[in-house]
């Protein structure tokens, strides 16, 4: 346990030691402002009856954001090791191969988690100049929040898998974008094939993340898509510490 | 299991994908030795260093440490184990006092005693002066010192170090020499190098590794011994070189003789004496009697250096012979 928080501790302070995390919190901050003033553009032209958080989230940026930023957030954690060489001396410490996965998965996890702080603010900045006090649902942020944790999870873990994958961050990052663009594709696939009824589109319609997003942004919790993200988490988790383990077999 | 030994190590094989790195490899180190791995590049040093250090396993044999199996004890020997890899990686952003306090940490210390080796590694190493420094700004020879630090923090009983002065200065290397040696006295080292002088300084055996296999293991003043049967006499005479050379054809033990003009009278003779034997006092005799110039009279010794390479080129020595 101890190794765990260690590991963790010196992870997530990486991040601001060097440009890199300053960089991404900058440039999702700049896309977080430009949701924002679409946001309020969209609110001075006409009411509407849609809770804020599902406005948020109904401008895109959601998605640039989340595809662009994890990649970069990810590529370093174990790339960077078995480039240096560090990799070596980290694993000839009593550590499990499991706590440095869970280590550098959760140090990932709460930068990410840091980087959507923003979005709060434009909330409150929201709430501080309208004078209608059911502008701001907390169940409505909550569950945004919960949606933002759970595809956060799946996509930090993707990333994870990837960085372990290669000793190169460049191909890390790119090896993770794509598989976290071609996921996100999956939701538009199932509109491509809407007009069949199939057991093809009952799969489909399980993975549209963009639905399931939207869900979240509504303020509705729906179980299916927790265990979906929570169960994707567990599995690219469970691979990369195959792939951090292969060293024994290779 | 005897505890006497603190590696040993017992028809270790590692197989890579396609080549076999070490074969067949077998040897202990007793308690408190410093051990030398010698070796030509891709013989195998760093490939036992590694599965020493639990870092990988065999593919077959056994290996313990203190008695402990590194395979099924891996956390127990990796606790007793301070590892230094190849090109002693370390993490360039943080500082010099937090990275040793964060690998104290990850090493299962508890804070205050990890705080209290902190201080004494770094009194140790050297390191009081830059303590507060970022270890990307350190000279080479500094950030070596890092990683022995590092290897010492948590009081390991094994001390594991791939190539510990590569590419460090002269005086830089002497420093890191004198900081190896004092650990000797108190700790089992094992270190692997390719410069020879360094483990005729520090080592009490050396293990020259080719192939993947152990092919000398002894102690430096031993294998001097071993190669001394086939030694060189070097002496230069001021004589004509007619006589000299029927001198030497007379000498019964000598098999072969060499002769080169130096400046002026001298000449320089190279003699090989039958079964190796010191024929320094005779040759000494003969020129007293003929009433030469002698002016250097040497027994050339093999270095290690030698030994090394004849055992690691078998093949040309064998073409020669």
């Amino acid at each position: 346990m101890q190794a765990y928080i260690v590991l963790t501790r010196r992870e997530l302070a990486s991040f601001f030691v060097s440009m890199t995390g300053y960089v991404i919190i900058a440039g999702a901050l700049f896309l977080i402002g430009f949701s924002f003033v679409d946001l309020v553009v969209k609110l001075q032209s006409e009411p509407t009856p849609m809770p804020i958080t599902e406005l948020f989230y109904g401008t895109a940026y959601f998605w640039l954001i989340l595809l662009t930023a994890a990649p970069v957030i990810t590529m370093r954690l174990f790339a960077l090791e078995k480039f240096s060489g560090t990799f070596e001396t980290l694993m000839t410490t009593p550590v499990s191969d499991l706590q440095v996965v869970l280590a550098k998965f959760t140090a990932a996890m709460m930068f990410y988690m840091l980087m959507w702080l923003p979005l709060l603010g434009c909330i409150f900045i929201l709430r501080h100049y309208t004078t209608d006090p059911g502008v701001l649902d907390i169940g409505a942020i909550g569950t945004t929040y919960l949606g933002i944790f759970l595809l956060g999870g799946l996509f930090m873990s993707l990333g994870c898998f990837a960085s372990a994958l290669t000793r190169s961050q460049i191909i890390a990052a790119m090896v993770s974008f794509t598989m976290g663009i071609t996921l996100f594709l999956l939701s538009f696939l199932g509109n491509q094939l809407s007009t069949d009824t199939g057991w093809q589109m009952q799969v489909l319609n399980h993975l549209t993340m963009v639905e399931h997003m939207l869900d979240f942004a509504r303020g509705i919790v729906d179980t299916r898509h927790v265990v979906l993200y929570v169960s994707l988490t567990i599995w690219f988790l469970f691979l990369t510490l195959r792939v951090v383990e292969s060293r024994r077999w290779k | 299991m005897n505890n006497d030994f603190m590696i040993e190590v017992s028809d270790l094989t590692k197989r890579y994908a396609g080549h076999t790195a070490v074969s067949g490899l077998s040897f202990t180190v007793g308690r408190g030795e410093i051990v030398g791995l010698l070796g030509p590049n891709g013989a195998g040093k760093s490939t036992t260093m590694r599965i020493l250090s639990c870092y990988m396993p065999a593919t077959s044999g056994t290996v313990r440490v203190a008695g402990m199996d590194v395979f099924t004890d891996a956390d127990e020997v990796r606790r007793r184990i301070g590892y230094m890899p190849e090109n002693n990686p370390l993490h360039p952003e943080m500082r010099v006092r937090e990275y040793l306090k964060f690998r104290a940490r990850l090493k299962g210390m508890a804070r205050k005693h990890s705080r209290e080796r902190v201080d004494v590694v770094t009194e140790q190493c050297g390191l009081t002066d830059v303590s507060k420094k970022i270890i990307g700004h350190l000279s080479k020879g500094y950030r070596q010192r890092v990683g022995l630090a590092d290897a010492l923090v948590h009081e390991p009983d094994l001390i594991i170090l791939d190539e510990p002065t590569i590419g460090l200065d002269p005086n830089q290397i002497r420093s890191v020499r004198q900081l190896i040696k004092d650990l000797g006295r108190t700790h089992t080292v094992l270190i692997s190098t390719h410069i020879l002088p360094e483990v005729e300084m520090m080592c009490n055996r050396v293990l020259i590794l080719h192939k993947g296999k152990i092919v000398v293991a002894d102690s430096p003043d031993n294998l001097q011994k071993l190669m001394s049967g086939s030694s060189q006499i070097i002496a230069e005479i001021a004589a004509p070189q007619d006589e000299l050379r029927a001198c030497w054809e007379q000498f019964a033990e000598i098999e072969y003789y060499d002769l080169s003009p130096t400046e002026g009278e001298f000449h320089r003779c190279a003699l090989t004496p039958r079964n190796g034997m010191d024929l320094r006092p005779q040759i000494f005799a003969l020129a007293r009697e003929r009433g030469w110039i002698l002016r250097e009279l040497t027994r050339n010794r093999y270095s290690l250096e030698d030994i090394y390479v004849r055992v690691t080129h078998p093949d040309e020595e064998g073409e020669e012979g």
